[in-house]
């Protein structure tokens, strides 16, 4: 049974490492940007379009990944694309859980009608497919970056308020928070003294997977051209326009795309990772 | 009595979803900057033009009155007019619905396959390397969206080895004999394999990419409750009849199994269903969700609206078939 | 010669030295009903299991033979292995709420073993079935074929259950602990109708129980087991009036009576314990060095 338990500790640990240590290294590559690429990003040259990367034959030397239809240097887009990237996943994931958890806990604890109205609110956002919801809102808020991580907020909030309100309400009802109300705290203050704490471990996680979803949400809403500005290095507005030249350079949205999909797994392995850490069964 | 006072209820709560969905989006998108008449017409148009047509739209009147206006038209089966293509909304949207509705079945039945011989075989082989393997590419299938499993199929199967079509619904020059807009039932229907097969192969990288993660979702839940039930005595009372592994797990634990998993499927889908806006979009292909971002960029207000409420019955409608479904597959709720 | 026949049988938490069973042997006579007693974890569960060849993954049988009417079953394939368990041999469960389907109705339940494995046909395993209910007192065995396991009172499963396991005429059953998880009324109706179906049917049975006084009523021998390894075999008659070993002499006095089940119970005496443990070890000894 030991070995067993040791040996799940060890896949969880690996598992941990290895998201996170891709995360830290788009964090510092993010950060060191404009270091790492040796050119800029909007940095065009046409007669250098369409350059394979360094491995293929027919590389421009200093260009190591290649360059796009215009001439930019790939390495130095998606470095800045990372920017981009994960200042979404931090603001929108962050104001999404503070949003989501306080209404969720609200809910879950007080009970009464403030829970009929914002589990009714949470029926109502069920229905809305959410991508065309957050295609209305870019519509409506005008493309930028604010209107990327409010349209987040306002789509998402719920993933948290379900979740935090179905554990508030298992909280609410043990014996521990009645005790403390009877030992003179106010609702409120019980609300987050006690409930709070207990609930946290599950919001990290929540939040975790919703850095995750808010850097797709960013590359679907770049990819139907409504992000920030054509212009602006983004992975998915990268991706959707080496879609047109795909048959003539394939690495143009080969490489936005792994590196796309290493992070948004990267995300949500760390998210099940810490679950898992946090789960007193296998703690 | 009472299960009549819970469908009652269910049905009244339904309502008030759906009643909320088309006040937010009726009035969100009245905020939309960009005016949709001007976008209609040709440059050089005249005042008196534009408000004309303005009139004409309803879309003079104040926000709540047009709201008012719509409400009363939708109660009478009228959706209002596409100010894109001087149709009514009703019509192009049930042009639309069946092409997005066997994309969306066609990626259950795909989802549930794949799903379930997962389940299966991580059964079957428990504690062994091949478990390990399911796992890990479940965790896989299930930490990345329907998007991005699109771009990888059509990096994969259109460009690096172009086995199907990524592009449309059906190769357009095709002679169509269609009735109806359910291709793929029609064409089975009229027994035109070779339509079928063309038709198949368009919708398959879509649905794959659609049903990847609810797979993995049923992959995941089904096999954690079939390895729950293989405990179970009713199971090893099987194995002692002389009932192989395959027969035991199929018909004596399957049947317990899928219940608890059949309630997260059914939310699960109905995400599948949302999904297929954008992976519409990725493959060009004709169903709903593709109109509706045309309608967004246009503008189009009154498409938009009906979009969103048709799949919000959508999603509605289904949660509340699998509830029902739930209810006939559970023998203890069957004869109660 | 015996029906059922197991030598040398040595059971290991797979992959480890654990041991669940050391060296056992016993023999079941055929007709006969034989006890397995011992307290929990004695490993008597694990002896039917390993019969019946429902040991779960992580356990594995490390050498031993089990003799089935003159051939090892563990020699079979594991195909061939289940034939002839389904044809021979059947299982009488602990737990009636656990031990039927719940979503399967009870008449194919009892008849899918003669219709899969013996290849009767539906409507003679249905008469079958029927016969075996009207055997086992239920009253209107046509509208309980056609009930669902929830719908039934755990008496009626358990004897559900009997008639199952009497189905195809086995010539084993093992019944494992089937009276435990019952009211104290029932349990000595189940298990009159055991002896009853056991009598008529001329089975072999073995009795999985922790329950003396049950042995004394249905069993004509029995195997005492301690820590995976049999300290006494022997028939009843001569247990109940001597037993042999320490261990059985303190297990007996253990048990409550029937006649007097206010009388003080002694509970096994530290040095019987330290004995028979010294035993255990020796026969580890054995089995390494063998």
């Amino acid at each position: 049974m030991l070995d067993g338990r040791s040996q799940i500790r060890r896949k969880i640990g690996l598992r941990l490492w290895l998201s996170g240590g891709w995360l830290l290294i788009l964090v510092l590559a993010a950060v060191f940007a404009p270091l790492l690429s040796p050119h800029g990003p909007l940095e065009q040259d046409l007669f250098l379009g369409r350059m394979p990367p360094f491995w293929v034959s027919g590389a421009e030397p200093g260009y190591y990944l290649g360059t796009d239809s215009l001439g930019r240097d790939l390495l130095a887009r998606i470095l800045y694309g990372a920017r981009v990237a994960l200042i979404v996943a931090l603001v929108a994931g962050s104001i999404t859980a503070l949003v989501g958890s306080t209404l969720g806990l609200l809910a879950g604890y007080l009970r009464g009608w403030v829970d009929v109205v914002i589990s009714r609110l949470i029926d109502i956002w069920m229905a809305f497919p959410p991508v065309l919801f957050s295609i209305l809102l870019i519509a409506v808020l005008g493309p930028g970056l604010v209107s990327i991580i409010i349209a987040i907020v306002v789509i998402d909030w719920t993933r948290f308020a379900r979740v935090v309100r179905a554990e508030a309400m298992a909280q609410g009802a043990m014996d521990y928070p009645a005790s403390a109300q009877i030992a003179g705290r106010t609702r409120l203050s019980t609300m987050i003294v006690e409930i709070l704490p207990n609930v946290l471990p599950t919001i990290v996680v929540l939040l975790t997977l919703e850095m995750g979803i808010a850097v797709i949400v960013e590359a679907i809403l770049s990819f139907v051209n409504l992000s920030i500005s054509t212009d602006d290095p983004t992975w998915g507005g990268m991706i959707s326009e080496g879609r047109t030249s795909i048959h003539q350079a394939w690495w143009i949205m080969v490489f936005p795309l792994v590196t796309l999909f290493l992070t948004v797994l990267s995300f949500s392995q760390f998210g099940e990772g810490l679950k898992d850490r946090f789960d007193p069964v296998l703690r | 009595m009472q299960i009549l006072r819970s469908l009652l209820f269910r049905l009244a709560s339904t309502a008030v979803t759906l009643v909320g969905v088309a006040v937010i989006v009726f009035f969100v998108i009245r905020v939309v900057p960009g005016d949709p008449i001007a976008m209609m017409l040709p440059p050089g148009a005249t005042e008196e033009d534009i408000a004309r047509l303005t009139a004409l739209y309803g879309l003079d009147k104040s926000i709540p009155e047009q709201f008012f206006i719509w409400a009363g038209g939708v109660l009478q089966g009228d959706f209002g007019t596409s100010i894109t293509a001087r149709r009514p909304v009703l019509d192009l949207v049930l042009g639309r619905l069946p092409a997005t509705l066997e994309l969306s079945i066609m990626a259950l039945v795909i989802a549930v396959i794949l799903g379930g011989v997962a389940a299966l075989t991580g059964t079957r082989e428990r504690g062994t390397k091949v478990e390990a393997g399911i796992d890990v590419a479940n965790g896989m299938a299930l930490s990345v969206p329907d998007f991005l499993w699109a771009l990888i199929l059509i990096l994969l199967f259109g460009v690096a080895w172009p086995v199907f079509h990524i592009s449309g619904r059906v190769t357009p020059s095709l002679d169509l004999p269609f009735v109806t807009n359910f291709y793929l039932f029609e064409s089975l229907l009229r027994l035109r394999f070779d339509l079928w097969a063309d038709i198949v192969s368009h919708m398959f990288m879509p649905a794959l990419a659609l049903a990847i993660p609810l797979a993995a979702i049923i992959g995941q839940l089904l096999k954690q409750s079939l390895k729950e039930t293989m405990h179970l005595d009713y199971v090893t009372l099987s194995r002692t009849k002389g009932y192989g592994e395959n027969h035991v797990i199929i018909r004596e634990a399957l049947p317990n199994a899928i219940l608890p998993t059949l309630t997260l499927v059914g939310v699960q889908f109905t995400f599948l269903i949302g999904g297929t806006v954008i992976i519409e979009r990725l493959f060009s292909y004709e169903g709903l969700g593709n109109m509706a971002i045309d309608a967004v960029i246009n503008r189009d207000l009154p498409l938009i609206q009906g979009i969103v409420i048709l799949f919000a019955v959508i999603f509605t409608v289904v949660n509340l078939v699998v509830d029902l479904t739930y209810a006939l597959l559970n023998p203890r709720l069957r004869h109660a | 010669m015996s029906y059922l026949k197991i030598s040398n049988l040595t059971v290991n938490i797979a992959g480890t030295s654990a041991r669940l069973l050391r060296d056992v042997s016993l023999n079941v006579e055929a007709g006969e009903v034989h006890g397995l007693v011992g307290e929990s974890g004695a490993g008597k569960s694990m002896i039917g299991k390993a019969v019946l060849g429902t040991l779960p993954r992580a356990i594995e049988i490390v050498s031993g033979a089990i003799e089935l009417d003159g051939t090892d079953l563990l020699k079979l394939s594991p195909a061939e292995h289940r034939k002839r368990l389904g044809q021979s041999c059947a299982l009488i469960p602990q737990d009636p709420l656990t031990a039927l389907n719940p979503s399967r109705r009870i008449g194919p339940q009892i008849t899918d073993r003669l219709t899969d494995i013996l290849g009767w046909d539906t409507k003679h395993a249905r008469e079958r079935a029927a016969e075996l209910l009207d055997e086992v007192q239920i009253p209107d065995p046509q509208r309980v074929l056609c009930s669902y396991p929830h719908e039934l009172s755990g008496g009626m499963r358990q004897r559900i259950l009997i008639a199952s396991a009497f189905a195809a005429e086995p010539k084993l059953i093992v019944a494992d602990e089937p009276t435990t998880a019952l009211d104290v009324t029932v349990q000595k109706q189940i298990l009159k109708l055991i002896k009853d179906m056991q009598q008529r049917h001329n089975t072999a049975l073995l009795f999985v129980t922790h329950d003396l006084g049950v042995v004394s009523k249905i069993c004509q021998s029995l195997s005492v087991l301690y820590a995976g390894m049999v300290v006494e075999a022997t028939d009843v008659r001569s247990f109940f009036r001597e037993p042999a070993h320490a261990y059985s002499r303190a297990l007996l006095a253990a048990t409550p009576k029937y006649t007097d089940p206010e009388a003080s119970l002694t509970p096994v005496p530290e040095e019987v314990i330290a004995a028979v443990r010294a035993e255990v070890e020796a026969a580890d000894q054995r089995l390494r060095h063998g």
